[in-house]
């Protein structure tokens, strides 16, 4: 036990040396180095770490290169479909498939994801169509998919506000007496709101089933990590009183090693993870954005050597599980995933206008009843019978 | 004179008021390097440096929180919130804390903070980035709250906004930021006071009131009326509160009939106090109640449905025609 405060020292009696309160001069010392956690390194080599081993077989060795592949080429179409003017928007996953997938993967079926707006991965893993992911980026609906069906939650703009939706979640687990965890993605920049930091001291005191899953990307738009943190972002979690861990974020192995182990420790009643994925958001913040504006080129040039699909395809190939047969049926398969979102997106149909009034409320509301008749009225008077 | 979009007419306005008071501060989130993801503190953080523009982490109530502190401090901070939906973080400090310190110390300090806020819809944007929640700032006493609708109104308000000792929510219609118009920033002195409303168009058979992103929208109707042979005033209200009761009053003393426009939903919205204000000032002129357009009592929808939402030309006319029927 250390000392943090002066409120269990004992008052002074008469006739005594007053006690001095230890000093705390050793526990300011610059912390070590962060260490990051890997298991398969930028070259493709598998390592050993004395906290988090994993076992995996060659087949499920290429099942995890095939989601990273597909999910990689399912974004890059979105992207594409937005410069087209299929889609208004669009938030690249680019770099940070490992994460994604090595944290999407180490979830049981009945675990619950509380997505930012970039999860694309996550999604894919808990078995969302991708399609459903557009609907909101296209502007037919704001988000549009039953979160029940997979345990996905919908997409949060609002920075930081799901992580406490993951933990009154996580309680909701505990109060059941169910072995579920929860997964709450955020950002590093959500890091500093308010919302994410009061999460944490929920989670903290009612120990709740729920890992706080950071992909610290590096960037939050324009600012970049040191703007949020003056410590590695990992290592907020020891002040809230729960254990932090740094994984390499471009590793899927060691993302998905370190997620099941906190998802375990979280299931097993030892409260929540924060876990810091370090990667890189190798593209523009979304579409809108401008990145040559903030940052330089370099930096860029550097990750991209830690590509988190070409270290597994390197890994694979190298150990001879994987030959050009199966990379080509790979990409093949990509292909046809983007062709199917393609059609799938220029063929999602508009909502109708009245759509606007509907699920207002979920017992229903008598203005919303009368302005929707106002507005079918008003719409019936235009020659056609419709407004726009 | 020369040819200004209203972001670049915001521009010039802080950069002015960065020159003249070293106390001024630009606040908020992405505002320093890359310049707002509008642009409108473009370049500023280069030539003012990080002290004076300053990229703050990304957390409103902690951008509005520590602007009191520093204008506590004697610091006249200018906040940006990057977009109208994300103000909620910072609302408590805005409602319960900016709005009420200068009574609760008797007056003994000032709160000259200034949050610009784009507002409102019509760029085809996800969630969030399309809400007009100017009634719930105008409803609490101790905000002052202003919308200009065009960018030479945006060049003065702003500046005038930052003069003020008060904590004033600046609300930039973001779909108008793209629009012209000729302003001269070296101009002596504002063309008028920052609380006043301005008859925007002149006209007999009815008042349209409106501000911000909607001006544009009634000034529209009222050209289109015109070919039909009906004469519009248009009223662009410039401050929502104060509220210049007096321009307002008038006009629809003059016309006898008052449509209220806004892209917030009519349901407790400015068209309510001004209907009740028009119906008490100007009950004996009035031919027809005032009458309203706004958004509908739902969320702000989906980009692909928001032209429905939004008050639009054939909207407008269609409350005119009503108004005119009585
Ligand atoms: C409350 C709130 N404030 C501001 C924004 C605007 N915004 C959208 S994304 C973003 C940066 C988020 O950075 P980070 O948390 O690191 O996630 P990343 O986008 O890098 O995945 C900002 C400021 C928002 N969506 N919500
Ligand atoms: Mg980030």
């Amino acid at each position: 036990m250390t000392v943090d405060s002066t409120a269990g020292v004992p008052k002074k009696a008469s006739g005594t040396r007053r006690k001095r309160v230890p000093s705390r001069a050793g526990s300011v010392a610059p912390p070590p180095q962060p260490e990051l956690v890997q298991l398969l390194t930028p070259e493709g080599e598998r390592v050993e770490h004395p906290d988090f081993s994993l076992e995996t077989t060659p087949e499920e060795l290429r099942a995890i290169y095939r989601d990273l592949v597909l999910v990689r080429r399912f974004d890059g179409e979105a992207t594409a479909l937005q410069r087209q003017g299929e889609l208004g928007l669009w938030a690249s996953l680019l770099g940070q498939e490992a994460a994604q997938v090595g944290s999407g993967r180490a979830m049981r079926p009945g675990d619950y994801a509380f997505p930012t707006y970039r999860e694309h991965g996550v999604a894919w893993c808990k078995g969302v169509d991708p399609l459903n992911l557009l609907g909101m980026f296209r502007g037919v609906n704001h988000g549009g998919w039953d979160p029940n069906e997979k345990n996905f939650h919908l997409y949060t703009i609002v920075i930081g506000s799901q992580t406490l939706h993951a933990t009154g979640y996580a309680m909701g687990i505990t109060k059941d007496g169910a072995d579920d965890a929860v997964i709450a993605y955020f950002g590093d920049g959500a890091s500093s709101q308010g919302d994410v930091n009061e999460a944490f001291t929920f989670a903290s005191v009612y120990n709740a089933p729920v890992v706080f899953f950071c992909q610290n990307n590096q960037w939050a738009i324009s600012e970049p990590t040191e703007k949020q943190s003056r410590v590695p972002i990992y290592r907020r979690a020891s002040g809230f009183g729960f254990p932090g861990v740094r994984v390499d974020g471009n590793d899927v192995l060691a993302c998905l090693a370190v997620t099941r182990w906190a998802l375990d420790h979280a299931r097993s009643g030892n409260g929540p993870v924060l876990v810091e994925a370090f990667t890189y958001r190798m593209g523009a913040h979304t579409t809108s954005d401008d990145p040559s504006r903030y940052r330089m080129s370099e930096e860029l040039e550097a990750w991209k050597l830690k590509d988190p699909i070409e270290r597994l395809r390197a890994h694979l190939v190298r150990e001879g599980w994987a030959d050009q047969e199966f990379l080509d049926s790979v990409e093949a398969e990509s292909e046809q995933l983007a062709r199917r979102v393609r059609e799938g997106v220029r063929t999602m149909p508009d909502p109708s206008p009245a759509a606007i009034f509907e699920h207002v409320y979920a017992d229903g509301h008598a203005l919303v009843d009368e302005e929707r008749a106002q507005y079918e009225a008003y719409a019936a008077s235009f020659e056609g019978g419709e407004v726009r | 004179m020369s040819s200004f979009t209203m972001v670049k007419a915001l521009n010039e306005a802080l950069r002015k008021e960065l020159e003249a008071d070293p106390k001024t501060l630009v606040m908020g989130e992405d505002v320093g390097r890359l310049g707002g993801v509008f642009r409108v503190t473009d370049g500023l953080h280069k030539d003012f440096g990080e002290d004076r523009v300053i990229d703050t982490p990304l957390a409103e109530s902690g951008i509005v929180g520590t602007a009191i502190g520093l204008a506590l401090r004697g610091y006249r901070p200018v906040v940006e919130i990057q977009f109208d939906g994300f103000v909620y973080p910072a609302f408590d400090q805005i409602v319960s804390q900016l709005a009420k310190m200068h009574a609760r110390a008797l007056g003994h300090v000032k709160l000259p903070v200034t949050v610009r806020i784009p507002y409102a819809g019509g760029i085809g944007a996800v969630e969030h980035h399309s809400e007009s929640h100017e009634a719930y700032f105008a409803h609490t006493a101790g905000l002052k709250v202003v919308t200009p609708s065009n960018p030479v109104d945006a060049y003065w308000m702003l500046r005038q906004a930052v003069r003020c000792d008060d904590p004033v929510i600046f609300l930039e219609p973001k779909r108008r930021y793209w629009d012209k118009a000729e302003l001269d920033p070296n101009a002596a002195g504002a063309p008028s006071r920052l609380h006043d409303a301005r008859v925007a168009r002149e006209g007999r058979d009815a008042t349209l009131i409106a501000y911000g992103p909607m001006v544009k929208v009634c000034l529209d109707a009222a050209a289109a009326a015109e070919e039909d042979g009906r004469s519009l005033e248009v009223v662009d209200l410039r401050s929502l509160s104060p509220l210049d009761f007096d321009t307002v009053t008038a006009s629809v003393q003059r016309t006898g009939r008052a449509v209220v426009v806004h892209e917030a939903p009519v349901f407790m919205g400015m068209g309510a106090e001004l209907a009740a204000r028009i119906t008490e000032r100007c009950f004996y002129a009035l031919e027809a109640p005032v009458l309203r357009v706004g958004g509908y009592f739902a969320p702000y929808p989906p980009s692909r449905v928001e032209e429905t939402f939004l008050p639009d030309l054939d909207r407008v006319l269609d409350a005119v025609d009503r108004s005119l029927a009585f």
